[in-house]
């Protein structure tokens, strides 16, 4: 069984609709990656999913249960969900361990000693140890974005929503992020990532789906849809990248 | 980690010797302040024998000097405008704490969307509209007067503990507007992050939200807190025995406003120590992160 359904989600801003009817599985221990060029939707996508916003139209299921449903409780089902945000978002008066104990002890009820010992053994794992005393300010943009995958590890999320997490960041800095990403993947994390890294979304996804104009124009494995797409917008998405010199 | 060169960090490179065009720069920038030093000691000077000469100089001073500057009227004066001013700085620290709380708690009022607490933020808004417009010296004759009147039970008849009441009501609206313009500036990314992570509304407020907000009105708070320990002088008209009622009093039985100087010296005497806890708060934080 799926652990999210996407079915038929529109989502409007005023006259515009972002999400045009979006229909999406994603299975446990998948990897589905979301690509397209800047507007089509892939962010709104997983703002949706953690209800960040509301959806129009459609529902979404986490686990087999109605997540759109006006009755759910929101904090609820965002405790089950973890996002990584393009621009990290960490809060800058917390240290870095304060940043990835807050939402254990604040919201699962975790006592300080024990949300401390996992966030410590979490950043290590990242090869942050030394920085659980420092501020957000204080740390490399590389590092202040593995905090923030760190922090929404850290309550043990059965989905990770990564939202361009590499395109704040310079080329140097977005090797290290992306090897946590793979080392999430190891672990069998269940993801959905927004990303404009082609290359590197051709080697972790099972599924890529191209985002275009609010529309899921094709999804498919990573091969498929990187070597043969079938529709005429993707291979010229995908042209212009290559001519980018992203691919 | 980051594998930017930090200074000193000599790396593979060769170490730095400093060359001599370097030298000759930082000499002349040391030369260049020095001028600027002279220049700014010799017009500070300049303008404060200016101003001497000018208020010396003008017909009235002789007596202007000794109705307002009178040595001994100062000596006089100073024990009773004193004790009049401990009861500024007893109403002033009991007041402080007050506004606080009633600042913070009406602009979270303000922030809460559920429509359960429609009326709690409909009546926070009323609250600040009316109180910033009255007149604080109106707030407090108004509370000093005319809740005592009402004769209810439990209503505070003690003048000190009525003006309290109203500095209160007059600063907890200026102060909830400054609380909310800081809740206002954090960004929406902010609460996003906290959203996301489970936290409620009150607790992305209590975590996230405020203690950032805090932090960012500190200066607009300590000015509006300066301000509060000169308006504590306006619980004078309840006729209350502070300090600028004791100099009042002084001024209108002698016909000497040497009092006025005092109590005038008091308060910035008061300000001032304000004035250098908040450059420490300051120095303090940018330490922190430094």
């Amino acid at each position: 069984m799926s652990l999210l359904t996407i079915e038929g989600v529109w989502k409007n801003f005023g006259d515009h609709s972002v999400l045009r009817g979006i229909d999406l599985e994603v299975r446990s221990h998948e990897v589905v990656s979301l690509i397209g060029a800047s507007g089509s939707g892939k962010s709104t996508l997983l703002r949706c999913v953690n209800l960040l916003e509301t959806v129009d139209d459609g529902a979404i299921h986490l686990d087999g249960q109605e997540i759109t449903d006006p009755r759910v409780n929101v904090d609820d089902v965002r405790k089950r969900l973890g996002i990584v945000f393009q621009a990290f978002n960490l809060f800058p008066h917390m240290t870095v361990l304060d940043n990835v104990t807050l939402a254990p002890r604040r919201v699962h009820g975790v006592a300080r000693a024990e949300a401390e010992e996992r966030a410590r053994e979490l950043l290590d794992r990242f090869g942050l140890g030394g920085k659980a005393g420092s501020y957000p300010d204080q740390l490399s943009g590389g590092q202040q974005q593995r905090v923030a995958i760190v922090r929404a590890l850290a309550t043990r999320p059965k989905l990770i929503l990564l939202d361009e997490v590499t395109s704040a960041l310079d080329p140097l800095l977005v090797v290290e992020v992306l090897q946590v990403v793979r080392e999430l993947k190891e672990a069998g994390m269940t993801m959905i990532l927004a990303t404009h890294e082609m290359g590197f979304c051709r080697e972790i996804s099972d599924t890529v789906c191209f985002l275009d104009g609010g529309v899921m124009l094709e999804k498919g494995p990573p091969e498929k849809i990187f070597t043969e797409p079938e529709h005429e917008r993707t291979r010229d998405f995908l042209r212009a990248v290559l001519d980018s010199g992203r691919l | 980690m980051t594998g930017r060169p930090q200074p000193g960090d000599e790396g593979e490179g060769q170490p730095w010797v400093k060359s001599e065009r370097q030298h000759e720069r930082e000499r002349t920038r040391r030369s260049r302040a020095r001028r600027s030093t002279s220049i700014a000691t010799a017009s500070s000077i300049l303008f404060v024998v200016l101003v001497v000469v000018l208020v010396t100089n003008a017909p009235g001073w002789p007596r202007v000097r000794e109705a307002f500057f009178s040595p001994e009227w100062f000596v006089r004066a100073l024990p009773d405008v004193a004790s009049g001013f401990l009861l500024n700085i007893k109403i002033f620290l009991i007041a402080e704490p007050l506004i606080l709380i009633v600042g913070v708690l009406v602009a979270l009022a303000r922030t809460v969307k559920a429509p359960a607490f429609f009326p709690v933020r409909a009546l926070a808004t009323l609250y600040t509209d009316i109180f910033r417009g009255v007149p604080t010296l109106l707030v407090i004759y108004l509370v000093g007067f005319g809740l005592p009147a009402l004769r209810l039970q439990g209503i505070p008849t003690d003048l000190a503990t009525l003006g309290i009441i109203g500095l209160t009501l007059s600063y907890g609206a200026y102060v909830a507007e400054v609380f909310r313009a800081g809740i206002e500036s954090i960004h929406p990314s902010q609460v996003a992050a906290a959203r996301s992570l489970g936290l409620s509304h009150g607790k992305t407020m209590r975590f996230v939200v405020l203690p950032q907000a805090t932090r960012r009105v500190v200066p607009p708070l300590l000015n509006d807190f300066i301000s509060l320990q000169k308006d504590t002088a306006l619980v004078a008209t309840l006729g209350l025995l502070e300090a600028l009622r004791q100099a009042q009093i002084i001024a209108t039985s002698k016909f000497n406003y040497t009092s006025y100087l005092v109590a005038s010296l008091l308060f910035i005497l008061l300000t001032i120590p304000m004035a250098r806890f908040t450059d420490h708060l300051a120095a303090r934080t940018r330490r922190r992160r430094a």
